[in-house]
């Protein structure tokens, strides 16, 4: 891809960009957030048309109109969020509208999967329907289907963040015996020490300008990191020892059901005290999601109790619980978190509008509503095209996350809940936030932070409370224990 | 970051809703015109005819005025609800309520009743009940899961028997067994003073009405925390609920106000445009009222506009006959003015398309300009005025440096 520019309205997301991957090469392509890697994949891809630049495969340049076209170049892609069908078998998945022809041969196509599936190592059987199997072994079938499509092109998107540590490094050897293949992998992530584990060049994105493609392995992290944010960046989070005071949350033998109707977490107790982070360590899907609901009070509570600040709150309303108190960072930012269609003043306020000095006598005070939203965007450097008047939707992700995180802690909440709050973010956004957070519980709050990256669980929490299959594993203090251990505790082993 | 443009960037203009709801009604009028030319008629003539009905005298003004109010209070009703992410289809059957509310009232309250006294009493009467009407819905909605498009068609028709029952058993007419007894002037909205002005029209205090209503929803939804409220459940009500709004509550309210605006609309046209009710009918104006809102963007003041011009069609079209063109035309016109503005997306991305390339020539222009005088200044750091001047000054420029190539 050669002098790529991609402009949107009001923003150049790509300017000059040249990226060039070898043959046989793991090439990562590292950038903050809204620094235009997702753009130039698009464009890769065939989502998105370039305004200026060429694209050449294997030195013949080439016009790339949609995935189609991007299929038929050998180019594959396995998106962040898997697209399977959970019903159908492996095999059914793979060849899923590759069928060729009226009648099909499952048999075959078996075969072959088979075939490639041990050349690579991927251990995959093509008869296992796919809600049987773990997410790792799904995303290996997102991986198998590019290669039964003849791909030499594999664009990785985020793969890791769904996998526990064990799979993750599983996931790497794949990587290896590809390239070894003499496939190239394109990798995009955030996450540098991935980076250094496993690719060999690493181009460099900041604000839509191309910083340059450097050789991973005479490259240190914190160089990567520093190209990427433009200054440098600290990963160890600053913080001193906890001085946990009186609990501010109590859970109690909490049950709760899932969307399936089936109980998603189970006879769960808990408690987060003020003055420390409390870190719940999971594989997505084992019940952090309900926990939290019923904690915000978005989900009804089957048995158990909730107690907050001294008081069951277990069947109380959300507006109850937030004017208690309760602060939340929700998981989904697009869907619960902002109304995208509406400009960040009413994001801001969201929450507030019916109080003084937002509102009397129910007419809305718009200037005290700006000046409000003002401060918090000024103060947590969200980034925006018009100010406070820009559509919450025309942000990026990670400037969509910085205003949330700024509603929700300036309104200074006893208990503060972060659910994945650095997803998909860029290491500077990852660090000011982890100092927001760290600074809250400084300041004597109480924080339960769920998220599915080790990493941030060890950087931030006092203790860790691991969850698995909806039951509480164990509760241990962070100094005491190591990734290892949580990570078999993930899988719901329990310490001997 | 920020430039000279308070960090507004130099862009291409976006088609606003205004631009968006001409074009499709002047499509719909191409539509028209193409029609009318099919049966070999004259479409100057034909819309000069409409023209003429609707607005040749004051008497016509005032017809046609009043026609619309009853659309500008019903387009408001369906408009405030769409803004909590409800359909109102039910516009037909609150208007029924409100009608037979104020029927019914009009023919049982004394006469010598004061008008200051008696028009408050029917407005407020007639708006509660359609209040009741639209809030069933809402509680449907919000208890049951009960889609409101499917709530409201079916309590159109319980509001169509219940006034088919109602008019025989209250207010029947009785020399005409089929319609209510007319309701004396001094028991509908007319006023004496606006039936003189505009020469015994049919305008009746229901415009004021319906302008003053236009004010109300417009401050409701932009300056009350209700109409935030129910804003912010239209638009998201995951992130409603997340944030504490009851949202179950905004739907109720929502379509209990929409309600009300639709049964004002049912009071003005059978207690003040006509003054009888019929059995057995079912108001049209319910659903004009969906294109009244569509086509004024739902947005009180374009449907204020959109209302009237509705008005216009609907009144005009009588004096089509005379030319020969049959009224239906103007049916068609609104019809196809509604899927115009139904497929609002293609008519922005058509005016889009057309904005962006003469901004990305203007663009060019600039930078020729900027080229032949050795500025380095970034485009985005230009003001407009300076944009518009190098763009000017550079057209020339570019268009030699085009044909160089």
């Amino acid at each position: 891809m050669l002098g790529i520019r991609k402009e949107f309205p009001g923003i150049v997301a790509n300017d000059d960009i040249t990226l060039q991957v070898e043959e046989g090469e793991i090439h990562a392509v590292l950038g903050e957030n809204g620094a235009g890697k997702s753009t130039l994949m698009s464009i890769l891809f065939g989502l998105y048309h370039a305004d200026k630049g060429i694209i050449k495969v294997r030195g013949r340049e080439v016009n790339i109109k949609s995935p189609n076209d991007a299929f038929d170049l050998g180019i594959g892609m396995v998106h962040q969020h898997f697209q399977l069908v959970h019903n159908f078998t492996v095999a059914e998945n793979i060849i899923m509208g590759k069928e060729g022809g009226f009648v099909y041969d499952i048999k075959k196509a078996s075969r072959r999967i088979k075939e490639i599936s041990e050349r690579y190592g991927l251990s995959i059987e093509p008869d296992m329907v796919i809600e049987d199997i773990t997410v790792g072994m799904q995303q290996r079938v997102e991986i198998l289907k590019m290669l039964y499509r003849d791909a030499d092109i594999l664009i990785f998107d985020e793969p890791t963040a769904v996998l526990t540590p064990q799979e993750i490094d599983e996931l790497m050897q794949i990587m290896r015996n590809l390239a070894a293949e003499g496939k190239s992998i394109i990798l995009i992530t955030h996450k540098l020490d991935e980076i250094k584990a496993v690719a060999d060049r690493c181009t460099i994105i900041r604000r839509g300008k191309l910083i340059g493609a450097v050789d991973v392995a005479t490259t240190s992290v914190e160089e990567m990191a520093a190209a990427m944010v433009g200054r440098p960046v600290s990963f160890k989070v600053d913080k001193d020892i906890a001085k946990p005071g009186k609990p501010v949350l109590e859970v109690r033998n909490l049950s709760v059901m899932n969307s399936k109707k089936v109980l998603g977490v189970k006879d769960f107790s808990l408690t987060v005290r003020s003055g420390e982070i409390v870190g719940i360590a999971g594989v997505d899907g084992n019940g952090q999601t309900e926990l939290v609901e019923a904690i915000a009070g978005l989900r009804k509570c089957e048995s158990g109790s909730i107690i907050f600040n001294g008081r069951d709150i277990t069947d109380a309303d959300i507006a109850e619980r937030n004017a208690m108190g309760l602060g939340h960072i929700p998981e989904d930012r697009q869907k619960r978190g902002l109304i995208l269609n509406e400009p960040l003043t009413a994001n801001m306020v969201i929450k507030k509008f019916t109080e003084s000095p937002f509102s009397h006598h129910g007419i809305l005070d718009y200037q005290e509503i700006r000046k409000y939203s003002a401060s918090i965007i000024d103060k947590f450097d969200v980034r925006s095209g018009e100010g406070v008047d820009s559509l919450a939707g025309k942000l990026s992700g990670g400037n969509q996350q910085k205003a949330i995180i700024g509603r929700e802690i300036t309104a200074d909440p006893d208990l503060l809940i972060a659910v994945q709050p650095t997803r998909g973010l860029d290491v500077g956004a990852i660090e000011f936030i982890h100092k927001q957070l760290v600074d809250e519980r400084d300041r004597g709050k109480a924080v339960l932070l769920v998220s599915f990256e080790l990493d941030e669980i060890f950087n931030l929490s006092d203790r860790i409370a691991v969850i698995s299959g909806g039951e509480l594993i164990d509760i241990v203090e962070t100094s005491s224990t190591d990734e290892h251990e949580i990570g078999l505790m993930m899988a719901g082993i329990r310490r001997g | 970051m920020k430039g000279k443009n308070n960090g507004k960037p130099l862009e291409a203009r976006k088609a606003s809703p205004l631009v968006v709801s001409l074009s499709a009604v002047f499509l719909g009028i191409v539509a028209g015109c193409v029609f009318i030319l099919c049966i070999g008629k004259n479409p100057f003539a034909g819309f000069e005819r409409i023209l003429f009905g609707a607005l040749s005298n004051t008497r016509r003004i005032g017809n046609t005025l009043g026609m619309s109010t009853q659309l500008i209070l019903i387009g408001l009703s369906v408009a405030f609800a769409f803004k909590t992410g409800l359909f109102n289809i039910g516009a037909s059957g609150q208007m029924l309520m409100g009608g037979i509310t104020g029927s019914i009232l009009a023919y049982y309250l004394p006469m010598d009743m004061p008008r200051f006294i008696y028009l408050p009493i029917i407005i407020i009467a007639a708006m509660l009940a359609g209040a009741f009407w639209g809030f069933i819905s809402g509680f449907l909605k919000a208890k049951f899961n009960v889609h409101e498009v499917v709530s409201t068609i079916m309590l159109n028709w319980i509001a169509y028997w219940i006034c088919y029952d109602f008019i025989p058993r209250f207010i029947i007419d009785p020399t005409i067994s089929v319609k209510s007894k007319p309701i004396e002037t001094v028991h509908t909205l007319r006023a004496d003073w606006l039936t003189e002005l505009t020469g015994f029209s049919t305008l009746n205090y229901g415009f004021l009405l319906s302008i003053i209503m236009c004010v109300i929803v417009w401050f409701i939804l932009q300056k009350t925390t209700l109409g935030f409220n129910l804003k912010a459940v239209g638009s998201n009500r995951f992130c409603a609920e997340y944030a504490g709004i009851k949202v179950n509550r905004s739907i109720m309210v929502s379509m209990a106000i929409a309600g009300a605006l639709a049964s004002l609309g049912g009071l003005t046209y059978y207690c003040g445009y006509s003054n009888i009710m019929e059995m057995g009918k079912m108001p049209n104006e319910g659903f004009d009222g969906i294109a009244v809102a569509l086509l004024g963007n739902c947005s009180p003041v374009g449907i204020f506009f959109s209302a009237i011009f509705f008005g216009i069609l609907k009144m005009g079209r009588g004096s089509l006959a005379a030319t020969g063109i049959p009224t239906e035309i103007a049916d068609t016109i609104i019809a196809t003015i509604i899927y115009f503005t139904a497929t609002n997306v293609i008519l922005a991305s058509f005016w889009n398309g057309i904005f962006h390339r003469s901004f990305s020539r203007k663009e060019d222009a600039v930078l020729a300009y900027m080229k032949s005088r050795n500025d380095n200044t970034p485009v985005e750091k230009l003001t407009k005025e300076e944009f518009r001047l190098y763009a000017k000054e550079g057209k020339a420029l570019a268009k030699a440096e085009k044909e160089g190539k």
